[in-house]
């Protein structure tokens, strides 16, 4: 029969940016739900301390994704705290302006704000993470790097401009990079969960009807599965 | 005298390294050449420590006076086993003075108070030493990481003038963050090297050793380190050196943790087990290497204990040519510096016997 404690994640060392709420929260809660170890970073401190009361076992990170001085304080952290890492998910989003603008509205720092969120902490944080991924993968035959992506990364929506780009250039990055660590056992995915009940979203589209967004708990359980079978195919032995 | 190495910069591009091989015989290379000393079939063993931010600036509280906490040792690598570390006290100044030159703390009793930044800790023990104690974080765990997280800085050396990032000090595969000074060997090794280990048939493995301080600049305490070190030997390392060893194939450390670490794991039998341990050994011109091929390191002053170790490998007279081929090619020293890579003299006849899965007892919960 198929338990959770049979699952691959029991004991599995995961770390969520951007794990105080929306799709990252329901993350956290997710794989503290199939037994993983986790940890999750996020930029309140208020949040990130009543989060962690709330999930026995759930590590609080106070960090920011977009700021190069925050990335190895937050490196140290998760790995430090969980003693590895097995899995990053990478879920920290900016939308750019809100409201959101026509490209030529847009402000320089406004896309630097969704580049440095959305493409650089990513790439330093995977950077950071990567030793201890791929010795996870040499320990256990295989480590996931999971990018949340957007259909707005593939479709030029206009007005999304900004968010369109940094996600268009994360979903690259995570192609190239997946190409080059295939040999390490290191995965990197990219996915996308589709239009979610979120802040983010509420933010971008003030008037949509919640009743017509995904749950973020449904896509929640998406990604854990999509983890779950990129490790099994790597053929990780937990 | 050889110059230290004075800038962060991991792989410069002129590198330079020194090959002394098991005939005893020494020349030099660009270290770009590194792969092109080894063979197919060698199995490569780093070390994946990456390096704590284990300096602390702050306060005695009895007398308010400013000091700086290096810490320095502790006896497990497990992440929630953070309370307590063996830590040398500095008083005023900072790292552009030698650590010859600081002055010592004020004097230091069990049960005093240290104010370091967001963390408190208490003087647990004072280790018959001035500078010397076991010290006790008021917090926990995770706590404990989020101070040193966000107050620690690496430990910094006076001929580095630029202050020292975290990211300065760790190696481009770093994991577990249980070094106090970095496994600086490892800082030639990058992504395309490790590729292109794979492409060569030359197979690459970790190990994680809590690499301890190098130098303190006192010569009472400098004559007692290496301090005890806690290390972990993952399975599927454990694994490959078996393999390696039973089909004749040479066991490469990268620095000299790893050589400590493996012959500390392998010194019942032999054989490299799995698991953690608390490498206590000293290893020098007596010690008879089981395990360890050949030796990629740093450059080392004669007297200090890497130094030390490296005459396991060599007799004398190839490390006194080997000095003179460094000071001819102006080979910088330290943790920046060029490299040198040493083929133990005396190879051993491949292992025999299977290897068990006996684990050694668990000093550190890697869950």
């Amino acid at each position: 029969m198929f338990t959770k404690s049979s699952t691959p994640f029991t004991g599995l060392r995961v770390a969520v940016t951007g794990g105080t709420s929306g799709l990252g929260l329901a993350l956290v809660r997710e794989l503290l739900g199939r037994g993983a170890r986790v940890a999750f970073v996020a930029r309140s401190r208020d949040r990130v301390e009543r989060i962690a009361r709330e999930h026995r076992g759930a590590h609080g990170i106070v960090g920011d994704v977009s700021l190069k001085e925050d990335i190895h304080p937050i490196a140290l952290q998760v790995i430090g705290e969980l003693g590895g890492v097995d899995v990053l998910v990478n879920n920290a989003s900016d939308l750019g302006p809100a409201p959101l603008k026509l490209l030529a509205d847009t402000e320089c720092e406004e896309v630097e704000r969704a580049l440095d969120t959305n493409l650089l902490g990513p790439f330093r944080l995977t950077r950071a993470l990567l030793g201890a991924l791929a010795a996870s993968a040499r320990e256990r035959g295989g480590a996931v790097v999971l990018n949340v992506s957007s259909d707005a990364a593939i479709s030029p929506y206009p007005s999304w401009g900004a968010y369109g780009a940094s996600k268009a250039a994360l979903l690259h990055l995570s192609r190239i990079w997946d190409a080059e660590l295939a040999a390490d056992g290191v995965r990197v995915l990219s996915m996308d969960p589709g239009d979610m009940d979120t802040p983010l979203h509420a933010l971008a589209v003030p008037d949509a009807d919640p009743a017509t967004l995904k749950r973020p708990e449904d896509a929640a359980r998406e990604l854990a599965d999509a983890i779950a079978a990129a490790l099994h195919d790597e053929g990780r032995v937990s | 005298m050889i110059a230290a190495a004075d800038r962060p910069i991991h792989r410069p591009a002129d590198a330079q390294l020194l090959i002394a091989d098991a005939a005893g015989r020494v020349s030099t290379t660009p270290r770009t050449a590194f792969l092109d000393v080894l063979r197919p079939g060698d199995l490569v063993v780093a070390n994946d420590a990456a390096t704590l931010p284990a300096s602390l600036r702050g306060e005695h509280r009895p007398t308010g006076r400013a000091i700086e906490v290096r810490l320095a040792g502790r006896l497990s690598l497990a992440g929630d086993e953070v309370r307590e570390f063996a830590a040398i006290v500095f008083g005023e100044g900072d790292f552009h003075m030698r650590t010859e030159d600081r002055p010592l703390p004020p004097p230091l009793a069990a049960g005093d108070r240290l104010a370091l930044g967001p963390l408190s800790a208490t003087v647990l023990a004072t280790l018959d030493h001035p500078r010397l104690i076991r010290l006790g974080f008021d917090a926990a765990p995770d706590a404990i990481w989020a101070g040193l997280a966000r107050h620690g800085r690496p430990i910094q050396y006076a001929h580095v003038a630029q202050p020292l990032a975290l990211w300065d000090v760790w190696t481009a595969f770093a994991g577990p963050p249980v070094a106090f000074e970095a496994p600086s060997a490892g800082f030639s090794l990058d992504w395309k090297t490790l590729s292109a280990m794979r492409t060569r048939k030359i197979e690459f493995a970790t190990l994680t050793h809590a690499a301890g301080i190098s130098s303190t600049g006192d010569d009472a305490l400098d004559a007692r380190l290496p301090f005890d070190e806690p290390y972990h030997v993952p399975a599927a390392t454990a694994r490959a050196i078996a393999r390696a060893r039973l089909e004749g194939r040479r066991v490469v450390a990268v620095g000299t943790t790893v050589v400590r670490a493996l012959e500390h794991a392998a010194r019942r039998d032999g054989r490299v087990h799995e698991g953690c341990g608390l490498a206590d050994q000293r290893i020098g011109p007596a010690t008879r290497l089981k395990v360890v091929d050949a030796i990629l390191s740093g450059v080392h002053e004669a007297g200090t204990s890497h130094y030390q170790l490296l005459r396991a490998f060599t007799d004398d007279a190839t490390l006194e040519r080997m000095v003179e081929a460094m000071d001819a090619h102006d080979f910088r020293g330290h943790e920046f510096g060029d490299s040198v890579f040493i083929e133990a003299h005396v190879t051993r006849r491949p292992a025999r016997r299977r290897p068990t899965s006996r684990r050694l007892p668990v000093l550190c919960d890697r869950r």
